[in-house]
């Protein structure tokens, strides 16, 4: 019965928050409601009794994503004379293609026996998470990190100060 | 709530972020749109690994989590690199490689 309510209250915020993101007129707005959306997206992974998870998405997405997309506005702005303004084009042609792409998915999901009740998982899935991370999956664990140091050059060396 | 309404959930956050996609002029408006869709495919993984009771999903979705942060960053470093360039980051007018 709580679980219900706070399902439904998080899809509303999800939802409409993601809404908000496609459909704002000012790009400083819609980043502010991606946080919103990424935020209930959390509250979905606690929902989902995966609190590692939760946390990892409010520290990386909430807030590592939203302050480089806030900053990246701000330098790709011009400040002067213009404002922060989004206009979109054929927006009747965009959403026929999603909600035939939702559609279809939904048709999928609804069509096939899903489980309704959750099996019972491992007690503390912070250390079952590390585990699994060290032992079984410890070869992408270090590609990972390859592919964060080449990222992270990457990005340093795209974004110098011209000289 | 079962498995489907996790997945009915995310499967409309990715058509919204897929709208936002299609639709925005601005590349980094294209870029919001696109971290809409990988929040609706962690959601998907999360809510799998948890009604299968195994781990394995929740530990890809922490790769997916980083590489994504990754993609973002250095797409938005493109993108300033472009707007140095070319003054501006409406997709329209970055048509430097059309025939």
């Amino acid at each position: 019965m709580g679980e219900s309510i706070a399902f439904w209250s998080l899809a509303v915020v999800l939802v409409g928050s993601a809404l908000a993101v496609v459909l704002s007129k000012n790009l400083f707005h819609s980043v502010l409601w991606l946080a919103l959306a990424l935020t209930g997206t959390a509250g979905v992974f606690l929902l989902l009794e995966a609190e590692f998870l939760a946390a990892v998405q409010l520290l990386l997405y909430a807030g590592g994503i939203v302050t480089i997309v806030v900053f990246a506005i701000v330098v790709t702005e011009r400040l002067v004379g213009e404002r922060i303004s989004q206009t979109s084009r054929s927006l009747a042609a965009g959403a026929v293609v999603s909600i035939a792409i939702v559609g279809l998915v939904v048709n999928a999901i609804t069509q096939r026996g899903l489980p309704t009740t959750r099996p019972p998982m491992a007690g503390d899935l912070t250390r079952t998470l590390g585990e699994s991370i060290l032992t079984r999956f410890v070869l992408p664990f270090e590609l990972l990190a390859l592919l964060m140091l080449a990222a992270m050059l990457g990005a340093v060396y795209f974004a110098r100060p011209e000289d | 709530m079962g498995l489907q309404a996790y997945l009915i959930l995310a499967a409309l956050v990715f058509g919204i972020g897929l709208f936002g996609v299609v639709t925005r002029r601005n590349t980094i408006g294209i870029l919001l749109g696109i971290e809409l869709m990988m929040n609706a495919v962690n959601i998907n993984l999360v809510a799998f690994a948890r009604f299968s009771g195994s781990e394995t999903g929740m530990v890809f979705t922490i790769f997916a989590i980083c590489i994504t942060v990754s993609e973002a960053a250095m797409g938005l470093a493109i993108v300033i690199l472009l707007f140095r360039i070319r003054k501006t980051v409406m997709a329209d007018h970055l048509d430097l490689l059309k025939g």
